[in-house]
């Protein structure tokens, strides 16, 4: 998994609560055999019109915010249906952070598994961090996961929580699968154990 | 000191690691896979510069989304089944893992090819990801789907990361009466214990009913477990257990073959062991069952009515109008007065060989009655080739019936074989859902017997009244 340490970059104002991981990605983008190229279709039915052109009041469009890679959202985001292709299509877009009052369990547990930082936090400073992130291409948010602090484009410092196990997985870059191989010993130890005790698995 | 379930025993001889939260890491034996959930995990190993631990123990077949008409070795009309067929050929080549395409005879359902080729052994850890896993139970392995995240674990480490879940038994005492099977009983235990019943447990079945069932007839059982919500379903192993293994491909021989049975015979739950929860019922009060709504729970025995949404408590009221509203049915309708327009016998539920004899001695002689369009799918292309060679098919032929390739085909209508809108359908499969077999299809779920006496008369039958007219 890709390694999250510290991030400067232009963070994209979406000031609606509820987006589900429908809005995320809707269910015809499901039959695909990749994870990748999911990016184009990110908030899909916002982002284009019934004809596939672009929404031009859609931030995302929006020349200062084509290379977004920070979400500044409202409460309860990515609720609805369990699918990991959200956030697919959010890390394919270019977005390793999501800031926003609070998020939806699964969805928030999928992030980690994707290299993605979800932060929660008090309305009061997403006010200040969506307001930040309306000033557009010139104002560059950063995302220090070591100390734990988002500074905003004129130096304010905010604070953030994050899990310390969930931590060090982002840092190292380790996913579940990463961990697991950190037990190889053990798996080996049991592989042998089986092939004398039972040979014929 | 309390004994142990068959469970527990499974969950203790694969245990590789246990973390002080009481996360645990399982060894896998096998890993079953198809094209449809497996795409992005081989994508993930490839990203990462990983590899398949062990392709020996990994095996991949195409189910879900191939036709099952001639030709399709050569040409797949709809692309994205397409896509996924061939990401599995190549995925299966790339990385080296034991593969059953279309063109091989021993292609079909995951699920039936898994057992047949004697892959699926006591005493393992199987998954697949897929929930009908749970199938493999019968054999006393511990067997349960997985997401698309956990088979790219799977394939990288051959272990899962997991949580022990709680005991359940459920016991089936006596003996069934005649033209009732292995698949009223799962769908009764399901009426019973509902679709959230065993939720966070697994599920050992037992009793002297099920032990006098065939393998195939286990297999039905545990397939629809996760109907009931459960993790996993399992029988504790025995001499029918034996029989059926011995000889596959890929069961032990000689001297191995001694010392898997000596381990095999201890996998039963103990007499004292500690159970969650107990649920029995008499095998003489299953009469034949058919589903009337949307969800696997709305099961009545046949000789019931369609019920009113009044006869149901809480969200269920809202539902059971909601369900009633999309099959097209009135409440107080005998269920045995409902037209059917299709019959569907196979499915990883009931599309193995012992099936098609049921529902072929039913049919014998008999045809389709006017205006039902009938569809027999067998579970794998060496079911198929049995049936042939037993004359089998020439009773569904000749009874109307088409006669297919191997494959899931209308359980769940990702290829082309599915219900029109409105189409109503008695299914040997296990899902009811709306718009499972076909958007608008009416789905009644039911033994292959039950499913070729609909066949024959047209309308949802009592199966044991064909069986008085043949006696
Ligand atoms: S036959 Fe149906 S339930 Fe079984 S694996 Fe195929 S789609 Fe799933």
């Amino acid at each position: 998994m890709e390694k999250f340490e510290k991030l400067t970059g232009i963070a994209a104002p979406l000031d609606l609560v509820n987006i589900d991981t429908d809005m995320i990605i809707p269910k015809q983008y499901l039959k695909t055999i990749k994870r990748e190229g999911l990016g184009v279709n990110l908030f899909d039915e916002m982002r284009y019109d019934q004809d596939g052109n672009e929404n031009p009041d859609f931030v995302l469009n929006k020349p200062a915010y084509r290379e977004t890679q920070i979400l500044v959202a409202g409460d309860n985001f990515g609720c609805g249906s369990s699918r990991e292709h959200a956030p697919w299509a959010i890390k394919d877009f270019g977005i390793r952070c999501v800031i926003a009052p609070s998020f939806a369990d699964i969805f928030f547990n999928n992030c980690f598994k994707n290299g993605i930082l979800p932060i929660p936090l008090p309305q009061e400073q997403v006010d200040i961090l969506m307001k930040d992130a309306e000033k557009g291409a010139n104002a560059r948010m950063t995302v220090d996961l070591e100390n734990q602090t988002i500074t905003t484009s004129d130096g304010v410092e905010i604070a953030f929580e994050v899990d310390p196990f969930r931590k060090h997985c982002l840092l190292e870059g380790l996913d579940d699968i990463g961990l697991t191989l950190n037990k190889a010993t053990a798996i080996d130890g049991f592989e042998s154990k089986m092939a004398q005790d039972r040979p014929w698995v | 000191m309390t004994g142990k379930t068959l469970y527990d025993k499974l969950w203790d001889a694969h245990l590789v690691d246990q973390a002080e939260d009481g996360t645990c890491l399982l060894y896998i034996d096998r890993h079953l896979v198809h094209e449809v959930t497996s795409p992005q995990a081989f994508e993930g190993l490839r990203m990462s510069g990983r590899t398949v631990r062990a392709p020996e123990k990994t095996i991949a077949v195409p189910d879900h989304n191939v036709p099952t008409t001639e030709g399709r070795e050569t040409k797949i009309d709809n692309e994205e089944s397409r896509i996924q067929v061939e990401a599995l050929d190549k995925n299966a080549r790339d990385f080296g893992v034991v593969y059953y395409p279309v063109s091989d005879i021993r292609q079909g359902i995951v699920h039936i090819v898994g057992p047949e080729q004697g892959w699926t052994l006591p005493g393992m850890t199987v998954v697949c990801g897929d929930s009908h896993t749970a199938t493999h139970g019968a054999f006393g392995a511990l067997a349960h789907g997985i997401g698309t995240s956990e088979v790219e674990h799977v394939l990288a480490t051959q272990t899962l990361i997991q949580k022990k879940s709680k005991n359940m038994k459920v016991e089936i005492t006596g003996t069934l009466p005649p033209g009732v099977t292995a698949k009223d009983i799962t769908l009764a235990v399901i009426g019973k214990t509902g679709t959230a019943g065993g939720t966070g447990y697994v599920i050992e079945y037992c009793g002297e009913a099920i032990r006098a069932l065939s393998m195939e007839g286990r297999m039905t059982v545990c397939n629809m477990a996760i109907e009931g919500g459960a993790r996993a379903g399992l029988i504790a192993p025995d001499d029918t257990t034996f029989d059926y293994v011995k000889g596959r491909p890929h069961a032990p021989k000689g001297a191995q073959w001694e010392a898997a049975l000596t381990w095999w015979k201890t996998l039963k739950s103990d007499d004292n062991a500690h159970w969650d929860k107990v649920v029995t019922i008499r095998a003489e009060d299953i009469a034949p069952v058919v589903t009337w709504g949307t969800s696997p729970e709305d099961v009545l025995p046949i000789t019931g009515t369609v019920p009113a949404p009044g006869d149901f408590q809480g969200g269920k009221v809202e539902a059971a109008r909601r369900s009633l509203d999309y099959m097209g049915l009135k409440p107080g309708t005998p269920l045995t007065e409902i037209k059917v327009d299709a019959v569907f016998i196979g499915s990883c539920t009931n599309g193995r060989i012992e099936d098609l004899r049921a529902a072929a001695e039913i049919l014998k002689g008999k045809t389709l009655a006017p205006g039902v369009r009938g569809m027999v799918v067998p579970g794998s292309g060496l079911v198929r080739a049995q049936a042939e060679e037993e004359g089998l098919d020439k009773v569904f032929t000749e009874a109307g019936f088409e006669w297919r390739l191997a494959g899931c085909s209308m359980c769940l209508g990702m290829n082309p074989d599915q219900l029109a809108p409105g189409e109503r359908c008695a299914a040997t499969s296990n899902r009811n859902f709306e718009g499972r077999m076909g958007r608008g299809g009416r789905t009644h779920l039911m033994s292959p017997v039950m499913a070729a006496a609909a066949a024959v008369t047209g309308h949802l039958t009592d199966v044991r009244e064909l069986l008085a007219e043949t006696v």
